[in-house]
């Protein structure tokens, strides 16, 4: 069994779903954006629909665009002594929403084995009250649990209606979202065994936070076979 | 009479047959479970952040401790995302050498599931059978890329260098008479790819050992048959892969679904189970193994007539070879370039998934266009599996709680990453 092509997943979901934005084709993968107060519906659409038939959510992630295409090294600039080791990192406004782009968007995956097709499903959550919410899929997948859960943990997005949203990889007690990007690498605090009071105890973390390599955005030159490189 | 009521218990994180640190809350109602809630995340590293503070190629290595039993198929799916968004394809040769690699990974991953599952179950000599057949593969990782488990051996356009042509000997010593020296060394006189072929020929028989031992025992299958019943479409909505999925009687396998690499133009089947019982996903496991024979030895024969590149010419990507830095000052810039600075992907996302021994191992790779990615998630299979944990063993023994959490083959490298 072949995968299904493209054209015919996208020839689908606009005819069952005609009022979405069209959905984009790159690489062979199929990705629409759903607008968050219509997630559920459309789910349940693209699990149901005849020539959909997405019976399976492979994985439910999320994306922090905080900083996205931000370098942290400017080389067009040299001065007589040369590039300095510096690295200038601006610190990002770690607002949930920065004008009309968002920062989060919930990325979802889904596979149709009876019809052997993916498709990428992309929602923004809403922000209500300094909290980022997006309603749950578990009643449809209950793959999304665990899923949901992690997101929940690692980023901070609220899933309105999940059964159990407890922390899941992270410690018991732990404070933040450790995945946003205004979370640093190295954390907030270090444990370490206190022999005066016989117990393991949590301090503020003693590392600085650095840059080894800093982050650079090249034009990528042409292939030698003549491929352009960005194809 | 006092009201009697559920009794709640804890179990592991250190406990033998928790396969790693997992934590079970169980509510149990005499010796029945009710409810198990399993807490996860003790082996939590942060892999998928890390890799955004490290350029595309140092991730290489934390791809094989995800999921440490079964490392290679790790970074292929890691390996195929960068390619992908690259725009480029490794050389055939890499292909297959990938492929042959993917295929022994597999089988490593099945004996060291077999074994610990056995042990769980009661059934001891098993697990000594199947280190045995292990080594031997760890001895073929250790001479393709130098190192027993954690190879870093794909990198981006190809695999690091080619097969070798002489494979490590044994050395005499006063503990091994000659005899027995002679006996080891026996399979590694040729190359490497000879001694894949001498396992090759063995292996088939190494599985009709342990099927004799399990196939038809009956204790095995009182421990097995009609324990964690899954039927196909709960195990699709569970987000089940692999044999997982195959075992409740989906024939379901990416590596004929959706080729990728050269499997397309190879030959093998897909088994699948009946039941979705404990038993069943451990038929399909150990006929995956003798699958992944038929693949190694089609690979063999073809790498051992079709010479050429193992990786990708192109400096930006794969460092030049040290004969040419010795001469070359533009190949020891790019060489410097790309071991400091590393190389810029194109702005764009992926989602790469490959078969791997457990299930749809996925990766979706976002890059901004910078030489690091921008977001790296890992799809591990396990994940969804352990989820379904509660599902599968409600109304079930504490007993056939162990035969659960080995049957589903559960590795915390890559469930916590």
């Amino acid at each position: 069994m072949r995968p299904s092509s493209p054209e015919t997943l996208v020839a689908r979901i606009r005819e069952v779903l005609p009022d979405l934005a069209a959905p984009t084709v790159v690489r062979d993968e199929v990705t629409i954006e759903v607008p968050e107060s219509r997630w559920l519906g459309v789910a349940q659409t693209l699990r149901d629909e005849e020539g959909l038939n997405f019976e399976q959510l492979v994985d439910l992630t999320a994306v922090d665009y905080l900083g996205y295409g931000q370098v942290q090294w400017t080389t067009h600039e040299a001065t007589s002594v040369g590039f300095s080791r510096a690295v200038l990192v601006a610190p990002p406004d770690p607002a949930l929403q920065e004008g009309d782009r968002p920062r989060f968007k919930v990325v979802v995956h889904l596979l149709s084995v009876r019809g052997n097709r993916r498709l990428r499903v992309k929602i923004v959550p809403a922000v209500r009250e300094g909290l980022l919410i997006l309603p749950s899929s578990v009643t449809l997948w209950p793959s999304a649990d665990w899923y949901e859960r992690e997101v929940f943990d690692l980023f901070g997005i609220v899933f309105e209606g999940h059964p159990d949203l407890r922390r899941i990889l992270t410690d018991y007690g732990f404070v933040g979202h450790p995945f946003r990007k205004d979370f640093p690498l190295s954390g907030h605090v270090e444990v370490r065994y206190d022999p005066g009071q016989k117990r393991v105890i949590q301090e503020p973390v003693s590392i600085e936070p650095r840059v080894l390599v800093p982050r650079v955005v090249r034009p990528i030159a042409e292939r030698p076979d003549g491929s352009p490189a960005d194809a | 009479m006092p009201e009697l009521q559920n009794f709640t218990m804890n179990f592991g994180p250190q406990h033998p047959a928790a396969h790693g640190v997992l934590r079970l809350v169980v509510e149990v109602d005499g010796e029945v479970i009710r409810k198990a809630d399993p807490h996860i995340g003790l082996l939590h590293r942060g892999t998928e952040k890390l890799a955004e503070s490290k350029p595309f190629n140092q991730s290489i290595g934390y791809m094989d401790r995800l999921d440490y039993v079964s490392m290679m198929c790790n970074e292929h799916a890691y390996v195929l995302a960068i390619e992908r968004l690259l725009g480029v394809t490794a050389p055939p040769r890499a292909q297959y050498i990938r492929v042959l690699f993917d295929e022994l990974t597999r089988i490593t991953n099945h004996l060291l599931w077999l074994g610990s599952h056995a042990l769980d179950i009661g059934a001891m000599s098993v697990f000594l059978y199947c280190f045995r057949e292990r080594e031997d593969i760890m001895d073929m990782y250790e001479a393709v890329s130098g190192a027993r488990m954690h190879a870093t051996y794909y990198r981006p356009g190809g695999v690091h260098r080619d097969l070798p042509d002489t494979m490590p000997r044994y050395e005499p010593s006063r503990f091994r008479s000659r005899r027995e020296l002679k006996r080891l060394n026996a399979a590694r006189e040729g190359s490497l790819l000879d001694f894949i072929a001498a396992f090759a020929d063995r292996f088939p028989s190494c599985v009709d050992e342990y099927e004799e031992l399990l196939t038809d025992n009956r204790i095995w299958k009182q421990r097995t048959v009609g324990i964690g019943v899954v039927d196909p479409e709960t195990a699709l909505a569970y987000g089940f892969t692999g044999p997982m999925l195959r075992g409740s009687g989906v024939a379901w396998d990416l590596r004929k679904t959706q080729p990728y690499e050269v499997y397309a133009d190879l030959d093998f089947e897909i088994p699948i189970g009946r039941h979705g019982d404990c038993y069943d996903r451990y038929l399909v496991r150990m006929a995956e193994m003798r699958q992944s024979v038929r693949l190694v030895r089609q690979c063999v024969d073809w790498l051992r007539t079709h010479p050429g590149p193992v990786h990708l010419d192109d400096y930006k990507i794969v460092p030049p070879p040290r004969a040419v830095m010795k001469h070359d000052m533009e190949a020891l810039i790019h060489h410097f370039k790309l071991f400091s600075e590393g190389y810029s992907v194109p702005e764009g996302e992926t989602y790469a998934a490959v078969e791997h021994p457990k299930g749809e191992f996925g990766i979706y790779l976002v890059s901004d266009g910078a030489n690091k990615p921008y977001r790296l998630r890992i799809r591990a299979p396990g994940f969804a599996h352990l989820a379904a944990l509660d599902m599968m063993v409600r109304g079930h023994m504490i007993a056939d709680l162990v035969a659960v959490i080995g049957t589903q083959d559960i590795v915390f490298g890559e469930i916590d990453r």
